[in-house]
């Protein structure tokens, strides 16, 4: 493929809609994806991310806008055209074909027989650690084992562009994170361009250079994982990427980012404020629980208030607790270590204004993040 | 030591589940195999001479000759003869001669009417001048080939072969010959059957498959109409469609495309057309099925691995529907195997099927050893195929 | 064998009252050939035997063949009664003992019937023949009147229904070859009148339609598919009344005879099975039948009895048996194997 110095893959307005007036599965999509990035499609389902790779793979077709490859729009080119490797959600591996008999599959597409081929199989195999299996069926295979193949498949013709669709879904959680860092290992030594969907916030944070926040078809923030967890770029996505307090409450102040701000219980605490928000506005709050100090560990000039221990969980590493706000509301709190109170005593909380997001109450709603991840 | 133990549990726990199913085993045992094992045992027994006139079948095994036997042997058969026309058994040694030669049933009945009568029949010429047929060797012979227990009568007949008197195996009279002809066109049409109905079949079961399930109910209940219709019912709809008259021929003629009508039914045309309807949904369904557990994303995996829409489907999906289509077609086959009334209502003269004979051995003349014989060799060809085909799937490599 | 054959009994004996088909449950049963004989059968007999005897009836029908019987006596499966069967399956089941012997003082004695309807075994139950059919709208003026004319493609051009059997087939040949009626079986017995009826046959072979159910038969004519076919005269009066056909009969040489009533060997009624036999018998209700279907009757008073407008096109009228046949069972249980066989394989040639 040529090389340029432009993105690898561009989206341009892109959306797409099932039926004539219907809901838009994504709207005013523009994304774009460099060489040799890892960029992960994170958010619930429903929210355009896995349309969006279909579109990509060639499997849906864009209602508007145009979807570029190298420059060159893609959208009247069939999907055996594109020379992407597709990883699936259940494998969709050739049952009546052996491993061996899966893996030359897109080798003899392209013309590629005999000792050549078996040569890149067997270091497809090897690449994949499953080195000595080509002969077995799919279904002699693991789960963990299948999940491989189809890596190794999609990887074998050397395509431009890897694009995965919840790869590690059916996986349980051990061989989850063991294949995460396989694939990221795989990347790093191939030097892959990886396009990936997931529902699952930490195999974003984990595998990806970037990662695009998708809800109700369309992105809320795309950037770095720490970017994404430390500056979400609204409510929707402080409260999708890991865990969060969001507490209600109305602006009362604002000098540049700086703001202040009436929670319902009637406490006045500061934040950094997030986007077009003006004094009277109904605002969210967020603060995530392991920036909440307790009893002496309270920063100092900070938000300071009264609490009362509701529930106490010990986690070894850390301990979790709720407490009830003086005044109403309540709060996760993550401590690090065993905290010396117990349940219904009383606990000062406090945090600090640069720990601390006020966004406006507007956009997509929260109840929308509630999905079994 | 709970190895021990466990070892010697394993054999009972390995029999049980056959426990459960004993019910049904012996259920089909007894309903079905040991009565089919009994019918086609009859093609290889043959008792009749034996039971009805016992010592004068001793007599013949020890006779073994040509030509005419000795008259102590004539006594007996007489005596015996006039026994069983008393108490109603000679109807059994008549049909049984008459099998191998026509005619013995007015030659056996006339004759013990006769010496019942009163007329001598202690030598071979006694009788002979009772009816001239005793003088001749045909009749001992067809008496010495029914002495039993076994025979070869049937199988051979049924093949179109017979013994002569010297006990070779010889064709039957030309005019005669017919059963080989059947048998090669009645696997002949259920094979073509079962080809026609893969190919009009798989598009069907493929557009069921693909559509939503809404849609797809209403055109399996399609499907399945020629289910709920008596044979006699197709065969007239059949009828008004493709007779000389009919819809199609008036269609063609009407377009042109046709200058004279053609025959389409009352032929080997009709049997094709009729059979393949009768037996399609047999086909669709089984494949229905298959289709239905494939799963769709193996042609989108297939196409993102470079595989052009054709090359998808030859190599990916076919291969998957291939265990539908064995089944379909196996099915197909077997079934049109048995099948005569639909080819004997719309079929012409030479389409008759081995079923017809067999029915007509059952039913009409209670031949039922030749009956036991054709279905015999209907079965054997049969049994070696699916053997040979599951020999076969086992064989490819994986 | 004959252990095993028991064993079988047993065991399929065993399956009936397991399905609770008991014989000891079940109404006298009567068995016909079903369609509109047995509804003429339901109408005359069966409802008002019901009516005056009190004797519930359960109706069945099949489309004969002797073996169905053979199987169901030694399968033990007692489920018919009485049946209605052709003369080849009255010969070969009375000699096998599936029929019981008839009380034929009970009947009125044998000279109640006409001789044809007499059998040990069984009694006639009705008289029915094959003729020639074809539709007059085509054939106008002077139709067929013999086999001959039947053969006659020249005269009468166009396709010809057969019976795909050799039976019937061979005798219509002699027939058109003008051997008398009187002579064909005795020509048939023969080998050289075998050949010579297949030779008859081998002249009008391109022109014949074989049908293998009477059903077909006013289709064919009715389509046009044939001009004129062997067929029982009652299924073209049908449909001349119920379809405004103008079908004609021709019934020079027409081949006759008798099916029979017999009571099954294991009937467990014989008693009821022998009432309803003399009940079907009686000359006046016998006298009734021909009301509901165009057919000979047996009995030699009901045919004195009847209405004569109700004998025309039966074998019963005098002017329609001057010539006929009455078909020789006998032959066909000897030479049917053969001829069959023989028939077969020259119709597929």
């Amino acid at each position: 493929m040529t090389s340029s110095g432009g993105p690898l893959v561009a989206f341009r307005g892109v959306e797409k809609r099932y039926s004539v007036g219907g809901r838009a599965a994504v709207a005013g999509l523009d994304l774009e994806v460099a060489r040799g990035e890892f960029l992960t499609l994170l958010g619930p389902s429903g929210s355009g991310k896995t349309t969006t790779l279909m579109m990509l793979a060639g499997f849906e077709t864009p209602s508007a806008g145009d979807i570029l490859l190298d420059g060159r729009s893609l959208v009247d080119r069939p999907p055996y055209k594109r020379n992407m490797g597709v990883v699936f959600q259940n494998y969709a591996l050739f049952p009546h074909m052996s491993v061996a008999g899966n893996l030359a599959f897109p080798l003899g597409v392209r013309g590629i027989k005999g000792a050549a081929a078996k040569a890149r199989v067997d270091a497809a195999l090897a690449l994949v650690k499953l080195d000595g299996l080509g002969g077995r069926r799919p279904d002699a295979l693991s789960g963990g084992q299948r999940q491989r193949v189809a890596l190794a498949r999609a990887l074998i013709f050397e395509p431009d562009l890897v694009l995965m669709d919840e790869p590690l879904g059916a996986l349980d959680r051990q061989l989850r994170e063991h294949l995460q860092s396989e694939i990221k290992r795989i990347q790093r030594v191939l030097g892959l361009t990886i396009l990936y969907v997931t529902h699952d916030q930490d195999e974003a944070l984990t595998l990806s250079d970037r990662v695009a926040v998708f809800a109700e078809g369309s992105i809320q923030q795309i950037g770095s994982p720490a970017q994404i967890y430390d500056r979400p770029a609204n409510a929707f996505v402080a409260g999708f990427v890991g865990e969060n307090n969001l507490l209600a409450g109305t602006l009362v102040t604002r000098q540049g980012d700086e703001c202040s701000l009436r929670l319902r219980g009637g406490q006045m605490v500061t934040a950094t404020a997030t986007g077009t928000i003006a004094p009277g506005d109904d605002v969210i709050a967020a603060v995530r629980p392991e920036h909440v100090g307790t009893g002496a560990d309270r920063p100092a000039l900070c938000n300071a208030l009264d609490a009362r221990v509701d529930e106490l969980v010990y986690r070894g590493d850390h301990s979790r607790i709720r407490v009830g706000l003086e005044g109403g509301g309540s709060l996760l709190i993550r401590a690090p270590s065993a905290p010396s109170v117990a349940v219904a005593e009383r606990l000062p909380v406090g945090w600090c204004r640069d720990r601390c997001f006020a966004f406006p109450a507007t956009g997509v709603a929260l109840a929308s993040t509630d999905t079994g991840a | 030591m709970p190895g021990s133990r466990a070892k010697s549990a394993d054999p009972r726990r390995r029999w049980w589940p056959f426990a459960l199913v004993a019910p049904l085993l012996i259920f089909l045992l007894a309903s079905f195999i040991l009565p089919v094992v009994l019918m086609l045992s009859r093609a290889l027994t043959d008792r009749e001479l034996q039971t009805v006139w016992p010592d004068s079948a001793a007599a013949l095994r020890h006779w073994h000759g040509n030509g005419l036997p000795p008259d102590v042997l004539a006594q007996r058969v007489a005596r015996e003869m006039v026994a069983a026309r008393r108490n109603g058994t000679l109807n059994r040694v008549a049909n049984r001669l008459n099998y191998d030669m026509v005619g013995s049933r007015t030659l056996l009945y006339g004759t013990a009417d006769k010496l019942l009568a009163g007329a001598p029949g202690n030598s071979v010429a006694a009788l002979a001048r009772i009816d001239p047929r005793w003088g001749r060797p045909a009749i001992w012979a067809a008496m010495r080939h029914a002495d039993g227990p076994l025979t070869s009568h049937y199988l051979l007949a049924a093949l179109d072969r017979r013994l002569d008197k010297d006990d070779r195996i010889v064709g039957v009279a030309p005019e005669q010959a017919v059963f080989t002809a059947i048998y090669l066109r009645t696997f002949k049409i259920s094979a073509l059957v079962a080809l026609f109905c893969i190919i009009l079949g798989y598009p069907v079961a493929y557009l069921l498959a693909s559509l939503p399930e809404r849609r797809a109910n209403p055109l399996l209940i399609l499907v399945l109409l020629p289910f709920w219709t008596s044979a006699l019912v197709r065969t007239a709809a059949w009828a008004v469609l493709l007779q000389t008259d009919g819809v199609i021929n008036s269609l063609l003629q009407a377009i042109g495309l046709l200058d004279a009508p053609v025959q389409l039914i009352y032929n080997r045309l009709g049997v094709y057309i009729a059979m393949t309807h009768v037996l399609l949904p047999f086909f669709i369904l089984p494949l229905y099925g298959v289709m239905k557990g494939i799963s769709p994303v193996a042609m989108r995996a297939a196409s993102s691995l470079g595989a052009s829409p054709l090359r998808a489907f030859l190599r990916i999906y076919l291969p998957q529907t291939l265990p539908g289509v064995a089944a379909g077609a196996i099915i197909v086959f077997t079934l049109a195997l048995g099948y005569y009334v639909t080819p004997a209502l719309v079929g012409g003269g030479a389409d008759q099927m081995i079923s017809a004979s067999i029915a007509f051995y059952t039913n009409q003349s209670l031949n039922w050893g030749m009956a036991a014989a054709l279905s015999l060799l209907l079965l054997a060809p049969l049994l070696l195929m699916l053997l040979a085909g599951r020999t076969l799937a086992r064989a490819v490599p994986a | 064998m004959k252990v095993a054959l028991r064993l079988l009994g047993a065991l399929a004996l065993l399956a009936g009252s397991a399905c609770g088909s008991g014989s000891d449950v079940r109404p006298l049963t009567v068995v016909g050939w079903g369609g509109s004989s047995q509804d003429a059968h339901r109408n005359a007999y069966w409802n008002s035997f019901t009516t005056s005897s009190g004797i519930p009836l359960r109706e069945d029908s099949w489309r004969g063949g002797v073996g169905v019987i053979r199987t169901k006596v030694i399968g033990g499966d007692a489920s018919w009664d009485i049946v209605q069967v052709e003369t080849e399956d009255l010969i070969l089941g009375c000699e096998e003992g599936l029929f019981q012997r008839l009380d034929w003082a009970a009947l009125g004695g044998r000279d109640a019937f006409i001789p044809s309807a007499v059998h040990d075994c069984g009694v006639g139950a009705m008289l029915w023949s094959y003729v020639i059919g074809y539709d007059g709208d085509r054939i106008k003026g002077a139709g067929p009147q013999s086999w001959a004319d039947f053969w006659d493609v020249k005269r009468f051009p166009g396709k010809r229904g057969m019976r795909k059997t050799p039976k019937y087939s061979l005798e219509f040949a002699l027939m058109a070859d003008g051997v008398p009626a009187g002579q064909v079986y005795s020509t048939l017995r023969t080998p050289a009148g075998v050949d010579r009826a297949f030779r008859k046959l081998d002249e009008i072979k391109p022109h014949v339609i074989w049908w293998s159910s009477i059903s077909q038969v006013p289709d064919l004519l009715g389509s046009r598919e044939v001009v004129m076919s062997v067929t029982s005269p009652g299924r073209l009066i049908v449909a001349n009344r119920t379809e405004g056909r103008n079908f004609k009969l021709d019934w020079h040489g027409n081949i006759y005879a008798v099916d029979y009533w017999v009571i099954l060997a294991n009937s467990p009624r014989p008693a009821e099975a022998a009432q309803l036999l003399r009940y079907m018998t009686r000359p006046e209700n016998q006298a009734r039948l021909a009301r509901y279907i165009p057919t000979g009757l047996t009995s030699v008073e009901a045919n004195r009895i009847v209405d004569p407008k109700l004998k025309q096109n039966t074998p019963s009228d005098p002017a329609n048996m001057t010539d006929a046949l009455e078909l020789d069972a006998d032959f066909w249980v000897e030479y049917g194997d053969q001829l069959t066989q023989r028939f077969n394989a020259w119709v597929a040639r």
